[in-house]
């Protein structure tokens, strides 16, 4: 009897022994030897794995933050500020301080709704119906309205508006992630600075059409006639491809452009209202009064 | 009979205009002709505002190696070099020609007479095919002149004519076998010795037994032509479902035709090669059907590349009914549905199908049950209802290794669903997102 | 004129639905109902009917008020499950109400649970019975003896099924194959008449809406096994074709291991799945605790079926 217990003891013994020797070799042999600092960083990140930082997960932008012990090129644009000066504290830099921004749709569609060109009855997915054709508006550059956008967002913050079929930024809401710019396959959504108390100014179209073609296309479209680049006082407007685009690194929001904007295609968000009465109807609430034939180019 | 084994549907076939004679459609007064009417890059526009032109002059050049020429289908004097907007609303590089008169090119020979002796060489033929700007009329536009050079090392040993004209409602195909036989015999006798290849065979479906019957008459005329009457089956004439179809040989996956040693063409082209190296009348004409079972009358009709869909349907129903719901250049099952009827057509353009409100619009989507009938359908032997899980969850690698880019799109998977899913839409998408993942590795 | 439509190809559909194959597995079914009103009165019935309202309210109740979804009762699933839920159980009085718990188990835990109709990976039936089984194993296993033709008495006679007598010693006296293939012979619901469900599964091949893979393997599986088992002693184990005849393998075989949604879906996988299902039903009749096992081979099947489809990918065309 007693002699089997031995035996029993002996065995599981050896191969108890034996295991454990393996084990610890092959525990040495793959030992994963990692900063316990990427562990901090990560906890203070929103975990969202938005992709925004262009990092595969908060994970990845942890690490990259701890390789290189600095904030430089890197930022993750949910946390903002506060996050940036978290991991500045962790890693012992300087932190980077940068414009709160926003994701803005430039593009207005005024053949949306009852006055759709057309009817998509595929697969809803802009990238998709991208491929097909122009989509329901007829615009060959602007909103699909089938929402990607809406899809990528992590945060709740961009929603179909079903009366334009274009999406609507929640300013609140929106981290600047650009997950909705990089899932719009037309680009039609972009990060812009937020602005001194959220106000900005903006081009509203893409349509690189010349302008007689892109105003029968959409009779919002903007027609790059330059008007508004020569009232800029901080050349902050530059006209390519039939198209103005506002720099807003440069644009100090005077307005000028969206009072001389013949075809209203320049928009201003969250200025009070009665400042521009006088002078044009606000774009968003009438809609635009039929131009005087608008010399393309 | 002889069929692909494996999938395959059989939609209903609707072959309406089956009776209707080919007409010819007269010229309209404004022509645009588009200069991307084929797989591959533009042709570069060789006329200026103001250039007079004749019917078959050359007007777009092909400069890029995957190009074709495009001819002018009209005379007259170009009024602008400037983009179009085609079918799709898209804007595509365009010449605008004013018509004036109808004077054609002095080498096109117009004469009825049918020409059977053919003296060039196999190199001159391909030159040829390459100058009339010769391009695959099955769908894909491929230009003829890249097909029908045999690269080094390959050797093709059969050359196959799709006349199988598997998509409901078309029936432009038939119709040229019924009316044109001898011309198209002829036709692939030349592209048979282009190949140098012993056989050439034509695949023809058998709900069309008159033209199985006219063609192998024909045939017995020419040499090394043989008839083959094939299963009605969707999709019979995809060009790898038709070599394994007429040959047994199976394409693997991602080579070409060539490499089981098969050329397969459409039977238009065959009647086209035939008109471009007889007769020297470049590609400036499409033969297409006119369809749709609203319509108060089916036609087929001879119509100069580059007249709008509006000008088509004006001319052979007035106008479109108010019931209509989608129209469609090319087959139901895979046509693309035109938005933008003021668009030219273009070459490869087989139909304009003018769908009811009724039969254009999909049913909603339900849940999938996983009844497998799009695996069952699919010919390729894939697996459409993993792929729509997988592109919908952004697992693109996945889809990749489960071979998505082995999809054909002929859309059985779609029109057997019982959920209506749209599978062949989201695989179609999941390719997109694969061949982009593909080259951004690079 | 209207708006067109645009959209990727194709254009055309073959019209088939999922409410028109759900309906179709109804009608199917019709003719297993019937022979069962007929051998068991208006018993059967009502727990048919009963069984079938509940799921469809259960079915409304949840979409409506949890899942806040639009209604998919039209599309006819719930209707199949409460048939196969009352085919599965014996009609009797007591059934009236035991099959409103069943159905509450089916649909709720077994289907809308886990997503509703497309997303349940075991068979909201089965599940059903077998909680039942469980639960209420008096109830579900006193059997209503087949009397004559359309009994309208509400409490007849109550037996064993040839199977658990066969389990208890022998096969009762008098039970010929002809019996056990008209149906009139003790058992649940819907599962006596062997004839009446091969008519309604010729009706569903016909319309293609299953195939001849599962139900053959799974029936010649059983056939094949337990005749091996019978040649080698024919008085401990049933004989073949009396095996395939009586409980419920018909009714299995055709009905509840075809189901779309928890069965594979390549034609390789779904004889694994037939194969599977018909040697786990031997091996619990002879050897298990129940007389019966074919709810629970084809559950424990089901539970494989990811797998199997992981495994049996179609042929491809070209490789």
């Amino acid at each position: 009897m007693t002699q089997q217990i031995l035996i029993a003891v002996l065995v599981l013994g050896v191969i108890g022994a034996f295991f454990a020797v393996v084990l610890y070799f092959v525990a040495q042999k793959f030992k994963v030897v990692e900063d316990p600092m990427i562990d901090e960083v990560a906890e203070v990140l929103p975990g969202a794995n938005c992709g925004g930082c262009g990092k595969a997960g908060c994970r990845a932008f942890a690490e990259a933050c701890v390789a290189q012990h600095s904030l430089e090129g890197l930022r993750c644009a949910p946390g903002g500020d506060a996050v940036a000066a978290k991991i500045a504290q962790i890693l012992g830099c300087a932190v980077e301080q940068g414009e709160p921004q926003v994701a803005v749709v430039r593009c207005r569609p005024a053949n949306c709704g009852e006055n759709r060109r057309s009817n998509y009855d595929g697969l809803k997915s802009c990238a998709f119906a991208n491929t097909v054709y122009t989509g329901e508006n007829g615009c060959p550059f602007g909103c699909l309205g089938c929402g990607d956008c809406v899809a990528a967002c992590q945060f709740d913050a961009i929603h179909m508006d079903p009366e334009t079929g274009t999406p609507v930024v929640d300013e609140d809401k929106c981290t600047a992630c650009g997950a909705c710019a990089k899932a719009c396959p037309r680009r039609v959504i972009e990060l812009r600075n937020k602005g001194n108390k959220g106000r900005r100014v903006y081009v509203r179209c893409i349509n690189k059409e010349k302008g007689a073609v892109a105003m029968k296309t959409c009779k919002n479209a903007c027609i790059g006639c330059g008007k508004c680049a020569k009232v800029c006082p901080f050349e902050a407007i530059t006209v390519a491809d039939n198209v103005a685009y506002i720099d807003y690194t440069k644009c100090k929001a005077c307005r000028k452009c969206v009072l001389e904007c013949p075809v209203h295609a320049i928009t201003d968000v969250n200025f009070p209202a009665p400042a521009k009465k006088p002078e044009a109807p606000k774009p968003a609430e009438t809609p635009a009064p039929a131009p005087q034939a608008a010399p393309a180019n | 009979m002889k069929t692909f084994k494996m999938g395959g549907v059989h939609p209903e076939e609707n072959k309406i205009s089956n009776d209707a004679a080919i007409e010819v459609m007269p010229v309209p007064a404004q022509m645009v002709v588009l200069m991307n009417q084929h797989l591959g890059a533009p042709a570069t526009p060789v006329v200026q505002k103001g250039d007079k032109v004749k019917v078959g002059q050359l007007i777009g050049e092909a400069q890029a190696f995957m190009c074709a020429n495009v001819h002018s289908p009209v005379s007259g004097t170009v009024a602008k070099v400037e983009p179009c907007k085609d079918a799709f609303g898209l804007a595509k590089p365009a010449v605008y020609i004013n018509v004036e008169g109808d004077e054609w090119m002095e080498t096109i020979d117009r004469t009825p007479d049918i020409k059977r002796e053919c003296t060039l060489e196999p190199k001159q033929i391909v030159d040829k095919l390459k100058e009339m700007g010769i391009v695959g009329l099955g769908g894909a536009t491929f230009p003829a002149h890249i097909k029908y050079n045999v690269p080094e090392g390959k050797k093709a040993e059969y050359l196959i004519i799709n006349a199988a004209e598997c998509e409901p409602y078309l029936t432009s195909d038939y119709r040229v076998m019924m009316e044109h036989a001898e011309e198209v015999c002829i036709g692939v006798s030349i592209l048979r010795k282009a190949l140098g290849v012993p056989n050439a065979y034509i695949g023809i479906e058998s709900n069309k037994p008159l033209a199985i019957a006219k063609m192998q008459e024909m045939a017995k005329q020419f040499e090394g032509i043989i008839v083959e009457p094939l299963k009605v089956k969707y999709p019979q004439g995809a060009e790898k479902q038709l070599i394994n179809a007429v040959t047994g040989r199976k394409v693997p996956s991602g080579k070409l035709p060539i490499d089981v040693g098969c050329v397969v063409s459409n039977l238009g082209t065959a009647f086209a090669v035939y008109e471009a190296i007889q007769k020297n009348k470049p590609l400036i004409e499409n033969i297409l059907t006119v369809t749709g079972k609203k319509l108060p009358s089916q036609h087929n009709y001879i119509v100069r590349i580059g007249t709008t869909y509006n000008d088509i349907i004006k001319h052979s129903i007035g106008e479109l009914p108010a019931t209509t719901g989608k129209v469609i250049s090319g087959g139901t099952m895979m046509g693309k549905a035109v938005v933008n009827l003021d668009a030219p057509t273009v070459k490869g353009n087989s139909s304009v199908l003018v769908m009811d409100e009724n039969e254009a619009r999909r049913n909603p989507e339900t849940a999938c049950i996983r009844c497998g009938k799009c695996m069952h359908a699919c010919p390729m032997g894939l697996e459409p209802y993993l792929f729509s899980a997988l592109v919908r969850n952004g697992r693109i690698e996945e889809a990749k290794e489960h071979n998505i880019l082995d999809c054909i799109e002929c859309g059985c998977c779609f029109f057997s669903c019982p959920a209506n899913k749209p599978l062949t839409d989201e695989i179609r998408l999941g390719k997109n997102k694969v061949r982009a993942m593909m080259a951004a590795k690079k | 004129m209207n708006l067109l439509n645009i959209s990727g190809s194709p254009h055309v559909h073959s019209d088939e639905s999922t409410k028109k194959i759900m309906w179709r597995v109804n009608a199917a079914l019709v003719p297993a109902l019937l022979v069962a009103i007929a051998y068991f009165g208006i018993n059967a019935l009502l727990v048919s009917i009963i069984a079938v309202a509940s799921c469809v309210l259960f079915q409304w109740l949840i979409e409506k008020f949890i899942l806040k979804v639009p209604s998919t009762i039209c599309d006819g699933s719930a209707v199949v499950t409460g048939l196969l839920l009352a085919f599965n159980v014996p009609a009797t009085v007591d059934m009236m109400w035991i099959v409103v718990i069943g159905a509450l188990v089916a649909i709720g835990v077994a289907k809308m649970a886990f997503g509703g109709l497309g997303k349940n990976p075991f068979n909201p039936a089965i599940v059903g019975r077998i909680f039942l089984l469980i639960s209420f194993p008096v109830q579900m296993t006193t059997w209503p003896q087949v009397g004559g033709l359309f009994p309208m008495d509400f409490d007849v006679a109550t037996g064993a099924t040839p199977l658990g007598a066969f389990k208890e010693g022998a096969l009762p006296e008098g039970v010929t194959f002809l019996d056990a293939f008209l149906g009139h012979i003790g058992g649940s619901l819907g599962e006596v008449s062997a004839i009446a469900i091969l008519l309604g599964a010729a009706y569903l091949c016909w319309k293609k809406i299953i195939t001849w893979h599962i139900p053959v393997t799974f029936i010649g599986t059983a056939f094949i096994f337990s005749g091996i088992l019978w040649l080698v002693d024919p008085e401990t184990y049933m004989d073949p074709v009396m095996t395939i005849l009586t409980g419920g393998i018909m009714l299995g075989a055709c009905f509840m291991a075809t189901d779309m949604v928890t069965s594979p879906m390549a034609k390789s996988g779904q004889l694994i799945f037939g194969f599977g299902c018909g040697l786990l039903t031997i091996i619990i009749r002879n050897w298990g605790a129940y007389p019966e096992g074919v709810s629970f081979a084809i559950l424990l099947m089901n539970s494989v079926t990811p797998l199997i489809n992981r495994w049996c990918k179609p042929q491809r065309f070209a490789c």
